[in-house]
């Protein structure tokens, strides 16, 4: 007898213990669920690492897109609703941003900024198409972030703000076509670099595209320091400029010895050639072009957005994360008014497949501060968007127009 | 620019790059004629010479004569002071140990150089003349001209010391044979501390013209330029050095004309390629002599 009552007792409370674990989150469920058909409020969610060496790049992106998020808000919100931001660290940590993530999809989150760096975002990508969410990363710069790496299929739900490696070449093959009008152009890049080969496989296809030949193509290994055989056999094939897509410390001694080689022709590269200025001299780099993402002071836009930024949370973040964030979140927010006019639920799986559709469609549309030309997206989900030229003039990268 | 003037120009490219391995091969050569090791540090040894270059042209206004010769003597010091700590105690040793303890000296002055100075590269200023002089249809820049002429009377000058001084004469004797040539009364520990020395001045010269065509100052630096002259003093015939410098030129040439047919990207692996060659058909090298191994 003693023993069965034991038994109800230890099931009872058993129970009991259940209910009580189940109860708020059950609450807390209809409570996010309430709030989203009741329509006060649309929920956004942002993840990133927020504390540890990583901290800069997350906070600049909370910050950024937090920055537009709340000048919407500010203006009457999107269709009446204010906007509601989720935001958790993820201390830079893959398990820890897919719990975070997960979380926040719980919350009730209609779309979702993030993440910031690489790993974690390949690993939040997967778990935001299973529930599709839509998702727009503005720094995640791996073509891996986009794709399911399985199958190799697209992850319809993602995209980014941010450009990947080998675009730069393609807009660099543009830039010398269409704005300085070379259609002779040679190439030297590092051979086993992925960076540079990506950026070079890119800039050949564009330039076979525009009608360009490439008239030398010389490769040199990791560590190399005497170009000189390479320049000479450029310097035989005559072109209109070089284009050399490796980083900095290689660019400059190229430079250098191109020059001394009486090869006075411009060269043209990616971003690895910030900071080239300390490498080879004013004459020698005189006239080269790069480009890169963001240029501080560089627009009336940009601007604009680093008075508010620096207003908002100082200069400590304040990079090109911080302004694609702002970015992203404008995509985010177009494609959010767009949805609206279908008069969903937010939340609701119809409301999240307008939100990625409208991203598509109202990408374009957004004059970011970035890109004036707006967000247009390839087939990978990656975004076709301006770059900033710079040119290096008296041994100093100045900022020479958005293309 | 036609094809003849494309050919002489990566002939000189190639004569450029082949004096420094030269150079650098000469001090391999010298040391392993002398106490039979392959001394794999003497790359970091440029390297620690080209930043010594770097801190004076930085440090101290810029003086290229004293850069020059703060490079060489930071290197003979460093050459001379590396044989006494790591190598003379192991003299009695397996050459195998010498060989690793060689091995760990180039690790050493590696780490220790990224420790100091960081693993970025320092940018050399300019300190040669920049401007290029036609030959015939060709432009030729003065660092390469002045980098074959400094090497060439480099060459003769050791040839001389090596030929006709008192102290080369003792070095032939030593490589020979140490133990007859300390009963006739040589100080055999001077004279290899001497051919450190004078391998590590060329060296020093070697990372001063290095510096001049490359102004760039790494850790690693050294690493692939010490390979490089590594094959080339196997080429030339390791021991001998006049072997050393028709090696080093070789490499130099071979690598020019490797880039000059377009397979840049091959020209480290033809290097080696050398190398095995060289090491299955005439291991002696091109100058080396067949050394008979008593029984």
């Amino acid at each position: 007898m003693k023993k069965v009552l034991c038994t109800v007792l230890a099931v009872v409370m058993a129970f009991v213990c259940f209910a009580g674990c189940s109860a708020p989150a059950a609450e807390g469920g209809n409570e996010a669920v309430g709030s989203a058909a009741s329509g006060d409020t649309i929920k956004v969610g942002l993840l990133g690492p927020y504390t540890g060496d990583l901290a800069v790049y997350g906070l600049a992106v909370k910050n950024g897109a937090t920055l537009y998020f709340d000048k919407v808000n500010a203006e009457g919100g999107i269709n009446g609703k204010k906007i509601e931001l989720i935001s958790y660290d993820n201390k830079g940590d893959d398990a820890e941003a897919i719990n975070a993530f997960n979380r926040e999809v719980d919350e009730g989150i209609t779309a979702f900024i993030g993440d910031v760096i690489t790993s974690n975002t390949i690993a939040v990508a997967g778990e935001a198409n299973a529930v599709n969410m839509p998702m727009i990363t503005a720094s995640a710069t791996a073509e891996a972030v986009t794709v399911n790496p399985d199958d190799g299929s697209v992850y319809t739900n993602v995209f980014r703000t941010c450009f990947i490696d080998p675009f730069q070449g393609e807009k660099m093959a543009q830039y010398a076509n269409e704005k300085l009008g070379y259609t002779r152009a040679a190439v030297i890049v590092q051979t086993g670099n992925d960076y540079a080969a990506g950026l070079n496989e890119a800039f050949k296809a564009k330039c076979e595209e525009l009608g360009m030949t490439i008239v030398a193509e010389e490769g040199y290994a990791k560590g190399d320091k005497d170009f000189n055989a390479q320049l000479t056999n450029i310097k035989a094939a005559d072109p209109e400029f070089i284009f050399c897509p490796n980083y900095y410390e290689d660019d400059g001694m190229i430079v250098k010895q191109a020059r001394a080689l009486g090869l006075t022709v411009p060269f043209l590269g990616g971003d690895g050639w910030d900071g080239v200025v300390k490498y080879a001299s004013a004459e020698e780099l005189e006239g080269t072009f790069y480009c890169s993402a963001y240029a501080p002071g560089s627009t009336d836009a940009v601007k604009a957005f680093e008075e508010a930024y620096t207003a908002a949370y100082g200069t400590d973040t304040l990079n090109m994360f911080a302004a694609n964030a702002y970015d992203a979140a404008m995509v985010m927010c177009a494609a959010l008014a767009k949805a609206e006019e279908t008069g969903e639920a937010p939340a609701s799986d119809a409301y999240k497949q307008a939100v990625i559709d409208a991203i598509k469609t109202e990408g374009a549309s957004v004059v970011g501060i970035t890109s004036e030309a707006g967000y247009t997206f390839d087939a990978n989900n990656n975004p076709i968007k301006d770059a900033v030229i710079m040119t290096i003039t008296n041994g100093e990268a100045v900022y020479k127009e958005t293309f | 620019m036609n094809t003849l003037s494309l050919i002489l120009r990566q002939v000189v490219n190639g004569l450029q790059s082949g004096s420094i391995y030269a150079l650098v091969a000469l001090g391999y050569s010298m040391v392993y004629g002398i106490i039979m090791l392959l001394n794999f540090a003497h790359g970091d040894i440029i390297m620690v010479g080209a930043y010594a270059a770097w801190f004076c042209l930085c440090g101290f206004a810029g003086n290229p004569i004293l850069a020059i010769i703060a490079a060489i003597f930071v290197c003979v010091l460093l050459g001379v002071s590396i044989e006494k700590v790591a190598y003379a105690p192991l003299r009695q040793s397996p050459r195998l140990s010498l060989l690793i303890t060689a091995i760990g000296v180039s690790y050493l002055l590696e780490n220790l150089a990224q420790l100091v100075f960081g693993a970025g590269a320092k940018s050399m200023p300019s300190f040669m003349p920049t401007s290029t002089i036609s030959i015939g249809s060709i432009d030729v820049s003065w660092t390469a001209i002045i980098t074959l002429i400094v090497t060439a009377i480099s060459m003769a000058a050791l040839t001389l010391l090596v030929k006709k001084s008192k102290m080369g004469k003792a070095m032939r004797a030593v490589s020979e044979d140490t133990g007859a040539a300390q009963l006739m009364g040589i100080n055999v520990n001077r004279t290899i501390s001497f051919t450190f020395a004078l391998g590590s001045a060329l060296a020093g010269i070697a990372s001063v013209l290095y510096c001049a065509a490359y102004p760039q100052a790494t850790p690693t630096m050294g690493s692939m330029l010490g390979l490089k002259a590594f094959v080339a003093a196997v080429l030339g015939g390791i021991g001998s050095i006049p072997g050393a410098m028709v090696g080093g030129l070789a490499i130099g040439l071979a690598e020019a004309m490797v880039s000059a047919v377009g397979l840049s990207v091959w020209k480290d692996g033809i290097v080696f390629a050398i190398l095995i060659v060289v090491l299955l058909v005439k291991p002696t090298g091109i100058m080396g002599h067949e050394i008979q191994e008593k029984v």
